[in-house]
């Protein structure tokens, strides 16, 4: 099995593993964005949902554990992709200018990773790491009807939008997907995709502080 | 001198260096006047006359064709490779590209991979080892086979021939944000394993490559672009989409090692 190994600790192998990891926290973040949508359609609908989720049993431990697992991992792997691409460049340029290969997107992943790491701290101790009294909705309410936190919550989750924005169409190119007849749509597909859920998830915080019987 | 030619004065801000294991740091040199019509080269060879003339050390630059073709020259002019131009390697870049007056910096191409021997010239011949690693096809000698025997179809051999197109300047390395050498790479594995002739080794040439790359201290591909944005030939990043589809199958599909 030594292969294995040696295949993922090269540097394709590694980029492949960023898109791996990266591409199973998306798919939870698609899950995460149409379930928040449920808040849009009123208290009882988002609570039925909250309840639905909860009555999962035995999988939400599961599921937990395996998040953790991924996302310290896709953090782990893009430090250390940090670290050597760091030391390939000993000798920095004076001036950098790109040619336009870069976007505002690919430039920031590091920050926006930064970002998104802090904001699922402070957001799991909001609403996972609480004691149940009560109703999640109220949770919801009592939290982002603060400034602060409505401020903290659109930033994470359009730095989250931003990091999608290229991370999503950097997946298929890491694992070797490209086709002249769908590779250049996929690539504004993803900026857009990722600008939306962006967009979705900082919904909620804007309702919160502007709509006084948003999940009431 | 064409109807459009002018003459202009310049900045330039170069960086000097002994060799690479003395300090570096840049020098404010006055072009002198420079016509438009002259190469990135060209002005250079009107300032080390003049460096020459007053008992400084001239400029050491890399150049030979000064046609875009063979892949010697290439610094890194205002933050890129190459100067602004798209599809242009720098004896190509003309002096009309530049306003009177203008500051130019010149830094040598920098990564880890390419050690600094003085001034702009930097040693690139870790690309070399990378061709020797496998970027060849290995064929017995004797006389020339009838070129029609094995038939290619004409998309094949366009996609080849424009991975083919690459020169080995280096300037993807020195374009990336991460010192990566995969659009090099990808474009001497894609040229060969696209062909009938070199099939038979394409596995192995793409494992070898690979890892010697990774050997060499080239950093990691981020998927940023930059590469293919400073390549003088316009490679594209396609081929490096199917250097990533050529490895994974020849590390977990192939016999090779």
């Amino acid at each position: 099995m030594g292969f294995i190994f040696r295949t993922f600790s090269s540097s394709i192998g590694k980029k492949m593993l960023m898109a791996a990891s990266g591409s199973f926290l998306g798919l939870f973040i698609l899950i995460h964005v149409v379930g928040n949508s449920t808040s849009f359609l009123g208290r009882e609908v988002f609570l039925s949902y909250a309840h639905h989720l909860h009555s999962l049993g035995f999988l939400i431990p599961i599921f937990e554990l395996t998040m953790l697992t991924v996302f310290s991992f896709h953090i782990v792997l893009a430090l250390l992709l940090l670290l050597e691409n760091r030391k390939a460049r000993p000798q920095r340029y004076a001036v950098v200018n790109s040619r336009g290969g870069r976007t505002f997107g690919s430039k920031t992943m590091i920050y926006t990773g930064g970002i998104i790491l802090v904001f699922v701290v402070v957001h799991l101790l909001n609403f996972h790491f609480i004691t149940r009294e009560l109703p999640i909705a109220d949770v919801v309410r009592n939290t982002l009807q603060q400034p602060g936190y409505a401020v903290f919550y659109i930033v994470g989750v359009l730095a989250l939008g931003l990091h999608i924005s290229h991370g999503f169409w950097s997946l298929f190119q890491s694992f070797g997907i490209e086709h002249p007849k769908y590779t250049s749509t996929l690539d504004r597909k993803a900026a857009i995709s990722g600008l939306m859920v962006g967009l979705i998830f900082a919904l909620i915080p804007v309702l919160a502080l502007l709509v006084p019987g948003f999940l009431l | 001198m064409s109807d459009t030619s002018k003459i202009i004065n310049l900045t330039l801000k170069i960086w000097r260096q002994e060799n690479g294991a003395s300090a570096g740091a840049f020098k404010n040199y006055p072009s002198g006047p420079i016509s438009t019509d002259m190469s990135f080269l060209e002005m250079l060879d009107v300032v080390n006359e003049a460096l020459t003339r007053q008992g400084e050390e001239p400029v050491a630059f890399d150049h030979d064709c000064r046609e875009g073709i063979c892949g010697a020259c290439g610094t890194v002019i205002n933050g890129q490779a190459h100067g602004h131009q798209q599809g242009t390697t720098l004896c190509q870049l003309h002096m009309r590209n530049f306003k009177d007056g203008d500051t130019i910096v010149i830094e040598p191409f920098r990564s880890r991979a390419f050690p600094l021997i003085k001034d702009l010239i930097v040693d690139r011949s870790a690309l070399d080892t990378l061709v020797a690693e496998g970027g060849y096809v290995s064929v017995n000698t004797g006389g020339a086979i009838e070129a029609n025997t094995i038939l290619v179809p004409q998309q094949t051999a366009d996609q080849a021939l424009d991975a083919s197109e690459c020169i080995g300047c280096g300037a993807c390395v020195a374009a990336c944000p991460n010192g990566s050498a995969m659009l090099f790479v990808s474009a001497k594995v894609s040229q060969l394993a696209l062909l009938p002739q070199g099939k038979p080794e394409r596995a192995k040439r793409a494992l070898a490559m690979v890892r010697k790359m990774d050997e060499l201290g080239f950093g990691n591909c981020g998927n940023e672009r930059e590469c293919e944005a400073a390549c003088p030939k316009q490679i594209s990043i396609t081929n490096i989409a199917r250097l990533n589809r050529e490895f994974f199958k020849a590390s977990l599909f192939s016999r090779e090692k």
